[in-house]
C-alpha cells in the first residue's frame, strides 16, 4: 500500500456515515436513555449505604455515577466498535469501499471518529439531566467537578473503542470479535482490580506505592477511577485502591495523557495491522 | 488500442493451502467487454479482487491503464475504476439514497447525480425507503447504480445478475449495452455461460486458478472442433440415397430417432455434410443446424 496523504474529506464522508448510521438505528438514543435513567437511580439511592437516600452532595453523587460509568462506557463502546472493519467485511461492502478512492487509513480513522461522536453524543445526553440537577444544586463547582466527569467518561468511553476497532480489524468473524470484546470488558472491568487487591492483600502492603500506580494506569477504567476521585477530596476515602496510588502519579495531566495513550495505541496498532492488503 | 485498459501478467496467488490462481495473464483491450467465466472457486472473484489491488498478487504484475492499482496515483486511477462485489449488503440504517450519496461523496462525485442513477437502475421509487426492507434483485440494482457513479472507464461486475428476476436481467443488459456504445471496458464474471454468450467481446475460462482458453466465443468454439449437429427432417419415400451418401462423409455419425435424422460431426466437416445434401435436396423437408453452446465449448475446455 502506498502512503498517500490523508484527505479530511475522505475521513469526514465516512465518520459521518457512521454517526448517521446510530443515530437513524435509535442506537444513540437507547443508550442515552439507559444512562439517564441509571444515573438518576444512581445520583438519588447512591448514598444509601451511609443511611439516606435522595440528592446529596455534588462529590458524593459523582462518585456514585464514576461508579455508574466504569461498568457501562466500557461496555457500551465495545459493543459499538467491535464489529467496525469485521461487520463490513462480513457484509461484502469492505471490498468496495477499498475499491474507491480511500486509503485505509482514512477508512479506518473516519470509522473511529463516527462511532466516537456516537458515543460522545449519547454520553452527553445521558448524563445530562443529571448533570443540570446536579450543577442546580452546587453551581459553578459543581458544573467544574461534573463537566471534568463527562469529559473523562467520554476520554474512557473512546479508549475501549479504540480497543474495539484493534479487536474489529484483528477478528476472523463477527462471533469471534464479540467473544473478544466481552473478555476485554471482563479483564478490564471486573477482573483486573480484583487481581490487583490480591496481590495487595497477599503482599500485605509491602508493595511500593509508586509501583501500585503504575499498575493502575495499564487499566484505562482505572485511570478514570483516579481522575475523578483525585479531583474530589471527600470522597477519595471510599476508594481503597485509588488511595494507596502515590500523588505524583495522579496529577490530572499525567493521567489525561495515559488516557490520550490509550486511545491512540490500540488504534495505531489497529492501523498497521490493517494495512497489510 | 495502444495501452490496454487492463494488463495482467503472469500472476499467482495463494490463500494458505489453496492456490487460488496460477500465472494467469490476460489483456483487456479499451472499450471492451470481457467475461470471466468459470465454476464457483474457480477464482474469477479473486482475479476481480486482484486486478482492483484489494489483494496483492504473490508474484505478477497488474496494470490498470498503464499505472499499478496501488500505486503513486492510486486515487486517480481508483476514479476510473468502479466495482460491483458479488451479493453486496448494503446499511440497513440508511435510505437508497443516502447510500447512494455516500459513494458519492467517496468517489468526489456530485450528490445530485444520485436521483438520476436511481432512475437509470429503476430504484426511484424506493429512494427513500430503507435498504432493510430491499430485497436481493433492490439491493443489486442499488449496487449497480453505486458502480455507475462517476461515470466509470472500467467496470469490475462480479456476478452482476445474481438474485436479478428475468425483468431485471434484461435491463442490466440494457445497461450495459449502452456502457459498450460509450466505450467502457467492462469485465464481467459469470457462471451462467448461456446469459453472457450474446454479450461479450470476448470470453477468458477459469477453472481451478489457471486460465484454460481466452478469446472470442467464435475462437473459443473453433479452438476445440467440438462437433456440430445437423438435424434433418426427411421426406417419406426418398430417403435411401441420402443416407447412403451421408454414410460416405468422413468421420460423420448417424443417428435416426422418431423420423429425424441427427448427423454429428466436427465442424471442419460441416461444408462436407452439407453438400452431400445438397445433392440430395428433394429428399430434405428441414434442416436445423445446432452449432456447439458456449457449455459445450466450457466443458470440453475444461476437460483438456
Amino acid at each position: 500500500m502506498t502512503v498517500a496523504r490523508l484527505e479530511g474529506r475522505q475521513v469526514a464522508a465516512i465518520a459521518r456515515k457512521e454517526l448517521r448510521e446510530r443515530l437513524r438505528s435509535r442506537w444513540v438514543l437507547a443508550v442515552a436513555a439507559v444512562f439517564t435513567l441509571f444515573a438518576l437511580v444512581i445520583a438519588y439511592f447512591g448514598a444509601a449505604q451511609q443511611g439516606a437516600v435522595g440528592f446529596k452532595g455534588i462529590e458524593l453523587t459523582i462518585a456514585s455515577l464514576v461508579s455508574l460509568a466504569i461498568y457501562l462506557v466500557p461496555l457500551i463502546a465495545l459493543i459499538l466498535g467491535y464489529d467496525a472493519i469485521v461487520g463490513e467485511r462480513e457484509r461484502g461492502s469492505l471490498d468496495l469501499l477499498l475499491s474507491l478512492p480511500i486509503t485505509r487509513v482514512e477508512l479506518l480513522i473516519g470509522k473511529y471518529l463516527g462511532l466516537a461522536a456516537a458515543l460522545a453524543v449519547s454520553t452527553l445526553a445521558g448524563f445530562g439531566l443529571v448533570g443540570v440537577l446536579i450543577v442546580a444544586q452546587g453551581g459553578l463547582v459543581a458544573l467544574f467537578h461534573y463537566s471534568g466527569f463527562m469529559l473523562s467518561a467520554i476520554l474512557m468511553g473512546m479508549a475501549f473503542l479504540s480497543l474495539a476497532v484493534l479487536v474489529s480489524v484483528l477478528a476472523a468473524s463477527k462471533t469471534a470479535a464479540s467473544g473478544a470484546a466481552i473478555a476485554l470488558w471482563f479483564v478490564f472491568v471486573l477482573v483486573y482490580d480484583l487481581i490487583l487487591l490480591g496481590v495487595l492483600v497477599l503482599t500485605e502492603g509491602a508493595l511500593p506505592g509508586a509501583l501500585v500506580s503504575g499498575l493502575l494506569l495499564l487499566n484505562p477504567a482505572d485511570v478514570f477511577r483516579v481522575l475523578n476521585v483525585f479531583s474530589l477530596e471527600e470522597v477519595k476515602t471510599f476508594y481503597g485502591l485509588a488511595t494507596v496510588a502515590s500523588d505524583t502519579l495522579t496529577a490530572p495531566w499525567l493521567l489525561g495523557a495515559v488516557m490520550g495513550a490509550w486511545i491512540v495505541a490500540p488504534l495505531a496498532l489497529a492501523l498497521i495491522r490493517f494495512r497489510a492488503p | 488500442m495502444n495501452t490496454p485498459a487492463i494488463d495482467v501478467q503472469a500472476v499467482s496467488r495463494r490463500f494458505g493451502e489453496v492456490q487460488a490462481l496460477v500465472g494467469v495473464s490476460l489483456a483487456v483491450g479499451e472499450g471492451a467487454v470481457l467475461g470471466l467465466i468459470g465454476h464457483n472457486g474457480a477464482g474469477k472473484s479473486t482475479l476481480i479482487k486482484l486486478m482492483l489491488g484489494l489483494v496483492a498478487p504473490d508474484t505478477g504484475e497488474i496494470h490498470i491503464a498503464g499505472q499499478p492499482v496501488n500505486g503513486p496515483v492510486f486515487r486517480e486511477v481508483r476514479r476510473r475504476l468502479a466495482y460491483l462485489p458479488e451479493n453486496v449488503v448494503f446499511y440497513d440504517n440508511l435510505n437508497g439514497l443516502e447510500t447512494l450519496e455516500f459513494f458519492a461523496d467517496l468517489k468526489g462525485v456530485a450528490r445530485r447525480e444520485c436521483p438520476g442513477l436511481l432512475e437509470e437502475v429503476g430504484l426511484a421509487p424506493a429512494a427513500r425507503r430503507s435498504v432493510r426492507g430491499y430485497s436481493k434483485g433492490m439491493r443489486q440494482r442499488l449496487g449497480f447504480a453505486q458502480a455507475l457513479l462517476g461515470n466509470p472507464e472500467i467496470l469490475f461486475l462480479d456476478e452482476p445478475t445474481t438474485g436479478l428476476d428475468p425483468e431485471g436481467v434484461r435491463e442490466f443488459y440494457e445497461i450495459l449495452a449502452r456502457l459498450k456504445a460509450r466505450g467502457v471496458t467492462v469485465i464481467l464474471s459469470s457462471h451462467n455461460l448461456a446469459q453472457i454468450e450474446e454479450r461479450v467481446d470476448r470470453l477468458a475460462l477459469l477453472q481451478g486458478g489457471r486460465l484454460k482458453a481466452a478469446g472470442t466465443v467464435a475462437e473459443l468454439r473453433a479452438g476445440l472442433n467440438l462437433s456440430l449437429a445437423i438435424i434433418l427432417k426427411l421426406r417419406t419415400g426418398s430417403a435411401a440415397a441420402l443416407m447412403q451418401s451421408l454414410a460416405l462423409v468422413d468421420g460423420c455419425t448417424l443417428h435416426t430417432e422418431d423420423g429425424l435424422v441427427e448427423v454429428r460431426c466436427g465442424h471442419d466437416r460441416k461444408m462436407a455434410v452439407l453438400e452431400a445434401l445438397a445433392a440430395h435436396a428433394g429428399a430434405v423437408a428441414d434442416i436445423d443446424i445446432r452449432e456447439p453452446s458456449l457449455e459445450d465449448v466450457f466443458l470440453g475446455y475444461a476437460e483438456t
